[in-house]
């Protein structure tokens, strides 16, 4: 077959040339990493890295939590669900995840199981129990409401650091800690932001605040991350999520109960015939 | 798992007390074991400490900076009422309790109770049909136990409806009874079992092993208790679903009372069988599913008896009898998902039940998200079905169908939704609308409303013309536990 790439250098070309050439080469890879260090996309990626690093080697975990809905007036409303992860095989995918909702009753056994993916379509699946029905749904609707909360489904489902170009800002404090604050660009489509900025501390690496900007550049919502704990010494998780919504006045806040890592959660139990075996 | 070994695994934990500085603790868990907002929510509150957990996942209090706060205390100043989630490393009489410390609760019973009116405004057809109100009430409880490790699964699910008017739709039915083991890669359920197979909206052609249960509404959507042993292989490539059924269920009719019925009643309790072992004639299934990108994959055979019945007028003319004859059937069902767009299609070859034929449905949905600006979702859906069974098959109303709909779902915290569809066949005119709408009621009550029109022609050999004056609103209120 025909070499369609170009030859790497005219033959013509003498050895002093390319010796030359060589020794640019091999200096300018040396000090490249000087220049990503002060170019702020750079930066910014190794920001989110290290800190999705920091959760390298999970494996899997189980958590159940309470998410409470809050209209502008003060009106609440309950709903319980849990969440089972398993964690990505490579880079090169995401985390396989399902949610199960045990109320409001009347939903109860209803889940979503989502395979993300970096830039293509996260692939998705609902369960409804009554009919024992499952269905392959759209992944489309990532600003859509995640049953009716503030949280958007690409705010639970879109948290892979290859969906994203990030650029640093600045380093602050936040809520008594040192945090690098990164801006982080939607690379996947039908996203229902222009941006977010995200508040990550520089010791542990975790988020700690997020701004969500809506398709106008406006300051659209609020997420904050409070009540971390550490598991197994290294994987930290948050147990309280508050998510603001600045133009509706709405809020909704995720009280997570404590997870279960190592809980033996296989890819046999991520697959779409699998939901017929939630309860 | 072995009690004593999870105070040693504390061991650890607690040797790492104070290993960061950045941990917010200003909170706990509760009874049910949920997070629970500490008191001091100020800048500057992650500097605060709470504790950690320990690897078996444990929350281990850290010794608190004052060295006159007892973690007991601590808990208590975070605002949670209640700590048995807690170690106390003294032995304070604080223990692990099960349950709590792994949020993990082997029985749960689900379910609803519910009341059902429906209204027929059109004089009955037939002489014994009632009119006007049918009213009925409704039981369905869900019982399930699973073992901590998960690999044993129960489950019990009976269904009752009493119906003021129609006797033959007071009854109950076993939808589940069973047991599941549930291996690396495979699980094994015996007992009384439902599936579900295939994509398409308007009708269920592939899903062939649960008996539709027809007194309880005309879209056989719901369906009977099924006994069957079924194994289900779960590898790369793909899930293999193995099922050996007998135990026949004949479906169930409405009575000579009942509205929705052929001119004749139809005797459920009178059956005609091809086979001799009637009921137990044994059956087979083999079923294939598989994603594949976009597209996921289903396959099926099955042998055994059809669940559709033909209809045999009784000697004296006053009655039919289901007659079920032994089929064979392979099927189909596809969907390929591309951003918005669902595209669907259902396929069965049948041997058995007349000549051989084939049917289909294919179709399309697409939805609009956020529709009309806000956080609704609309879809819409078109659907072709076809039918290629002769006359000495069971009857079906779609030969040569188009279905069209919408689906409107408000994305609000009462999950409010609507839909609306119809079924026309162009060779007689003749259509069946339907809509539905659901919203819940605080947090356990759920009201339906649901309306069927039978619309067109009603002359002889319509698709309706049974059903012509059979139009009806149905209101349906449940509280779900």
């Amino acid at each position: 077959m025909k070499n369609p790439y170009p030859h790497p250098h005219p033959p013509s070309l003498t050895l002093a040339v390319s010796a030359a050439i060589t020794i640019a080469l091999v200096v300018g890879l040396a000090l490249a990493p000087l220049a990503r260090a002060a170019d702020p996309r750079a930066k910014g990626y190794a920001i989110a890295e290290a800190s999705d690093n920091s959760d390298n080697g999970f494996g899997d975990s189980a958590v159940k939590l309470k998410m409470i809905l809050k209209t502008s007036a003060g009106r609440t409303t309950e709903r319980v669900l849990e969440i089972r992860t398993l964690e990505r095989e490579n880079a090169g995918v995401g985390d396989k995840s399902v949610v199960v909702f045990s109320s409001p009753a009347d939903i109860g056994g209803t889940a979503l199981l989502s395979h993300a993916k970096l830039v293509t379509p996260d692939d998705q699946w609902l369960y409804l129990p009554a009919l024992k029905r499952v269905k392959r749904i759209s992944s489309k609707n990532k600003s859509g409401p995640f049953v009716g909360s503030e949280f958007a489904f690409e705010d639970f489902t879109a948290l892979e650091l290859g969906k994203f170009d990030y650029k640093y800002l600045r380093s602050e404090t936040f809520a008594g800690l040192a945090c690098n604050v990164i801006e982080r660009y939607p690379k996947y489509q039908y996203s229902g932001y222009t941006k977010s900025v995200g508040w990550i501390d520089q010791a542990d690496k975790q988020l700690r605040k997020v701004d969500f900007y809506d398709r106008k550049g406006e300051l659209l919502k609020t997420l904050t991350f409070k009540g971390y704990k550490r598991y197994a010494g290294k994987y930290w998780r948050p147990h309280q999520l508050e998510m603001v919504n600045h133009q509706t006045g709405k809020s909704t806040v995720l009280l997570y109960a404590k997870y279960q890592f190592g809980a033996g959660l296989r890819g046999a139990d991520f697959v779409s015939t699998a939901l017929t075996r939630t309860r | 798992m072995i009690k004593p070994l999870r105070h040693l695994l504390l061991i650890p934990a607690i040797a790492a007390l104070g290993a960061s500085a950045q941990e917010d603790g200003g909170g706990a868990f509760d009874a049910d074991g949920f997070f629970v907002p500490g008191s001091d929510e100020a800048p500057g509150a992650g500097g605060e400490r709470g504790g950690e957990f320990d690897a078996d996942g444990f929350f281990a209090p850290e010794g608190d900076t004052d060295p006159g706060t007892t973690p007991t205390d601590a808990a208590d100043a975070a605002g949670a009422p209640d700590d048995e989630l807690f170690a106390e490393p003294e032995g304070g009489g604080l223990r692990f309790d099960d349950d709590l410390a792994d949020e993990f609760r082997p029985w749960k019973l689900g379910g609803y109770v519910g009341a059902e009116a429906r209204w027929f405004f059109e004089d009955a057809r037939y002489p014994d049909q009632l009119d006007g109100f049918q009213p009925s009430l409704l039981l369905q409880p869900e019982l399930s136990f699973e073992t901590r490790d998960g690999r044993h699964q129960f489950r019990l699910t009976p269904f009752f409806r009493y119906d003021a008017q129609d006797s033959q739709r007071t009854h109950f039915d076993l939808r589940e009874a069973n047991w599941r083991l549930v291996g690396d890669g495979w699980d094994l359920l015996a007992g009384v079992g439902k599936v579900y197979w295939g994509v398409a909206e308007s009708r269920h052609l592939v899903d062939v092993i649960n008996q539709v249960d027809a007194v309880e509404d005309i879209d056989e959507e719901d369906k009977l208790g099924q006994p069957m042993l079924n194994l289900n292989l779960t590898r790369d490539w793909g899930t293999l679903g193995l099922f050996a059924m007998t135990g026949f269920r004949e479906r169930s009719f409405p009575g000579a009372g009942g509205r929705l019925r052929p001119g004749l009643p139809v005797r459920d309790d009178d059956a005609i069988f091809e086979s001799g072992l009637e009921h137990w004639y044994p059956e087979f299934a083999l079923r294939y599913q598989h994603t594949l990108g976009g597209f996921d994959i289903g396959a099926h055979y099955f042998h055994g008896t059809g669940r559709e019945p033909t209809f045999v007028p009784s000697a004296d003319g006053t009655f039919l009898r289901p007659r079920y004859e032994i089929i064979n059937q392979v099927g189909l069902d596809l969907q390929y998902t591309k951003d918005a767009w669902l595209w669907k299609l259902e396929a069965i070859g049948r041997e058995g039940h007349g000549s051989p034929f084939l049917a289909s449905v294919a179709g399309v949905e697409y939805t609009f998200f956020g529709a009309f600006g806000g956080s609704a979702d609309l879809g819409l859906l078109f659907e072709h079905l076809y039918d290629g069974r002769d006359a000495d098959a069971p009857p079906t109303a779609f030969d040569n169908d188009l279905f069209a709909g919408a689906r409107l779902a408000l994305n609000d915290t009462q999950d409010t939704s609507l839909l609306a569809g119809a079924i026309f066949d162009p060779s007689d005119s003749t259509a069946a609308i339907l809509l539905e709408a659901e919203r819940r009621l605080g947090d356990r009550w759920k009201v339906e409303l649901e309306a069927r029109v039978f619309a067109g022609p009603a002359d002889e050999g319509s698709a309706y013309r049974d059903l012509a004056e059979d139009s009806f609103v149905a209101l349906r209120l449940t509280r779900h536990f």
